[in-house]
């Protein structure tokens, strides 16, 4: 069981539960922490389920809803604001057929917000998955969302 | 003996990565191979050169010659051209590439010379070898303090260099430490605030992903002089190849006897863990930060106790920002008053800059502190692109402050821009043109806020939705004068009420926006 295998790399000391979280959230197909995870978290660390769970809403980075294959985070702060990034949502939506924080039904996309990411020189951004794409256009979005859902 | 003639220092970091930058590198690699130009011409990976948006950069010695945009397309040319037949392939040539001092055979390059500091060695040396990072003097820094001088020797001479803290807030850093090295406690930490998520920075994330070293070594420097043993670095959870660089680097020093116990055989033992966040701005918060840390949700604590009474598990800590930190070895190294001559009186030193929005260059700079505004965006940054006339900017990100064309001649360090109620921040500066529309502007400032208020104090949680339902009315042009006055009213509730600094913070961005750009709200109300 792959909980087992995380729960292995950490000492069971408070300070280590945002990486075991991450790792329990990257190891599941879906992308999210699911009660079994929090449970099993919660008995790892010896706190309560509700404190898990507390950690676990707090952060923008973990998701308590399944999620697409591939988590589009599209910036939304100022520096991407500036360069168009608003413009580029509202294609996004339309494009995914989607709204902020849904999937798409064939669960390849879900489509989030994000603050700066830290790319601005290459504004508007946005990550999918672990990976940055910058200088966004419509067509590069086409061609990104074509690529991917080809991959699966 | 083998004799490399020309060095190709081609940029790894985030966002060369995204253009292709290891598709290049392997290209390079294996078109050298074919011409057997491999033994001759040797490719190296380097940190941020300094550029963005364009592309992959590389840049080659001894020529010094920049070139942008290469894609794995252009490499046989490059390579025929250049490499081969020595001839610099003009095309692909960055004209305006960022001068540097620390080089001295530099042939191209427009822009203005940057005194180096912080950024010494980005886009020189491969972050990824220590050896690269002790050849370029390299810990030196952390063994004059353990062999030539005691704890209080180094804070007095950080308290000399009248370093302030690069966070945001400005607060001297010599006089924190001071009140670290006094505060008793058998145990201390150092941590090292590498949360960077302020909108339109990212100068720490270019010093991680391109010195880590040089972070390590300041924060051996300040568990020395604070007489901790035990270092964190919080950093971001969205900064995948920051935490990468660091973690090796830290190993390497562990190899190295640079880190662990009896560090170059003194009484000195110290040791430094990452620490991985999980996207929450308030998390940049030195309280926040470290109840993230100890596993908690990131609320804020309250103050006092500060962090250097009652920090990390209750312990007396240390929490100083990764360009702060990263200065602290020069300093050391080339003593107080040689920082002196960088800067300003009161704020001496450089800063790292990160220039964005609508400039011709947009990247990262280092500028002595007291350079003007002009500077920055017109010799620095190439000015504004497409021809546009300058219209404003938003200095220091979210939290910072927007200011007009009068603003222009203004010396920007932390001490002089307060005067002006202004704040120098992060060092973000977001450009815009003449097209630009204010009211939008702030908008996406203020629903940044309302994204990233915690929610633990009412002042916050209320007044950030409150603003953004005001402010998106206006940018409708459904808003009524009386609500330009709503703006202000709330904000400085939330200044005087918040309880931490992300609400009190608020207040800068509303109040200079319709300071300086009053008529383009006023135009959208009725």
């Amino acid at each position: 069981m792959y909980r087992e295998e995380i729960f292995k790399k950490y000492e069971p000391s408070l300070d280590n539960i945002l990486y075991i979280l991450h790792d329990l959230q990257d190891n599941n197909p879906q992308h999210y922490i699911s009660k079994e995870d929090i449970e099993a978290c919660a008995n790892f660390l010896n706190v309560p389920y509700s404190y898990v769970h507390g950690v676990v809403t707090f952060y923008s980075m973990f998701s308590l809803e399944p999620r697409g294959r591939y988590i589009i985070r599209l910036c939304e702060s100022p520096p991407c604001h500036l360069m168009g990034s608003e413009s580029l949502l509202e294609y996004l939506k339309k494009k995914l057929k989607v709204d902020i924080g849904e999937t798409t039904p064939d669960g390849i996309f879900t489509l989030e917000l994000t603050s700066c990411l830290g790319v601005c020189g290459v504004g508007p951004a946005m990550m999918i998955n672990d990976e940055m794409v910058g200088n966004l256009t419509p067509e590069k979005i086409d061609a990104i969302l074509e690529e991917r859902r080809n991959i699966s | 003996m083998n004799i490399v003639r020309n060095h190709i220092l081609i940029s790894i970091d985030a966002g060369t990565i995204m253009a292709g930058a290891r598709g290049v590198e392997d290209a390079l690699v294996k078109e050298l191979i074919k011409y057997g130009l491999d033994k001759e011409v040797s490719v190296l990976e380097t940190g941020s050169l300094g550029i963005t948006g364009r592309g992959v950069v590389l840049v080659v010695y001894p020529e010094g010659i920049y070139y942008a945009n290469v894609t794995v397309k252009d490499v046989p040319e490059l390579v025929e051209e250049h490499l081969l037949k020595g001839r610099p392939l003009k095309r692909l040539i960055l004209t305006e590439a960022p001068k540097r001092t620390v080089i001295t055979k530099e042939k191209t390059g427009l822009l203005k010379e940057q005194p180096r500091i912080v950024l010494r060695n980005c886009g020189f040396i491969n972050p990824e070898n220590i050896d690269e990072y002790i050849a370029a003097g390299g810990y030196e820094a952390i063994a004059k303090a353990l062999h030539n001088m005691t704890p209080e020797d180094v804070v007095d001479e950080v308290k000399a260099s009248g370093l302030m803290g690069r966070g945001g807030a400005g607060f001297p850093t010599g006089l924190k430490w001071e009140f670290a090295i006094k505060t008793p406690g058998d145990e201390k930490f150092v941590i090292c605030n590498a949360d960077e998520g302020e909108p339109g920075t990212f100068k720490d994330r270019l010093i991680l992903e391109g010195d880590p070293h040089k972070l390590i070594e300041g924060m051996l420097i300040a568990g020395y002089a604070i007489k901790a043993n035990t270092g964190y670095v919080y950093i971001r959870g969205e900064y995948g190849l920051s935490i990468e660089r660091i973690e090796k680097a830290i190993a390497d020093a562990r190899a190295y006897g640079l880190l662990g116990k009896n560090i170059l055989d003194s009484n000195f033992s110290f040791d430094i863990f990452v620490k991985k966040g999980a996207g929450a701005y308030v998390c940049g918060e030195e309280t926040a930060l470290i109840e993230s840390l100890e596993g908690k949700r990131g609320h804020p604590r309250n103050k006092p106790p500060f962090p250097i009474n009652a920090g990390l598990w209750g312990k007396p800590t240390l929490v100083n920002n990764v360009e702060t930190l990263a200065n602290i070895p020069e300093i050391i190294r080339n003593g107080s008053n040689w920082y002196r001559g960088y800067g300003t009186d009161k704020c001496p030193g450089t800063k790292v800059y990160t220039i964005l929005g609508h400039v011709q260059t947009p990247g990262l700079i280092e500028a002595e502190m007291g350079t003007t505004l002009k500077e920055i965006i017109f010799e620095y940054g190439g000015g504004i692109k497409d021809g546009k006339a300058f219209k404003g900017a938003l200095i220091g990100g979210a939290a910072g402050a927007f200011i007009g064309p009068e603003m222009l001649d203004v010396k920007m360090d932390f001490v002089n821009l307060r005067e002006y109620a202004a704040a120098l921040g992060s060092g973000a500066i977001l450009v815009m043109n003449e097209d630009t529309d204010m009211v939008d502007m702030l908008k996406s400032v203020l629903h940044f806020f309302k994204h990233e208020s915690c929610g633990h104090c009412v002042p916050c949680r209320l007044g950030t939705a409150k603003l953004v339902d005001i402010i998106d009315n206006i940018a409708l042009s459904k808003g009524k004068k009386e609500d330009i006055d709503s703006l202000l009213e709330i904000t400085s509730a939330m200044k005087a009420a918040s309880f931490c600094p992300l609400g009190q913070s608020v207040s800068l961005p509303v109040s200079s926006a319709l300071k300086y750009f009053r008529d383009e709200f006023m135009a959208r109300v009725s």
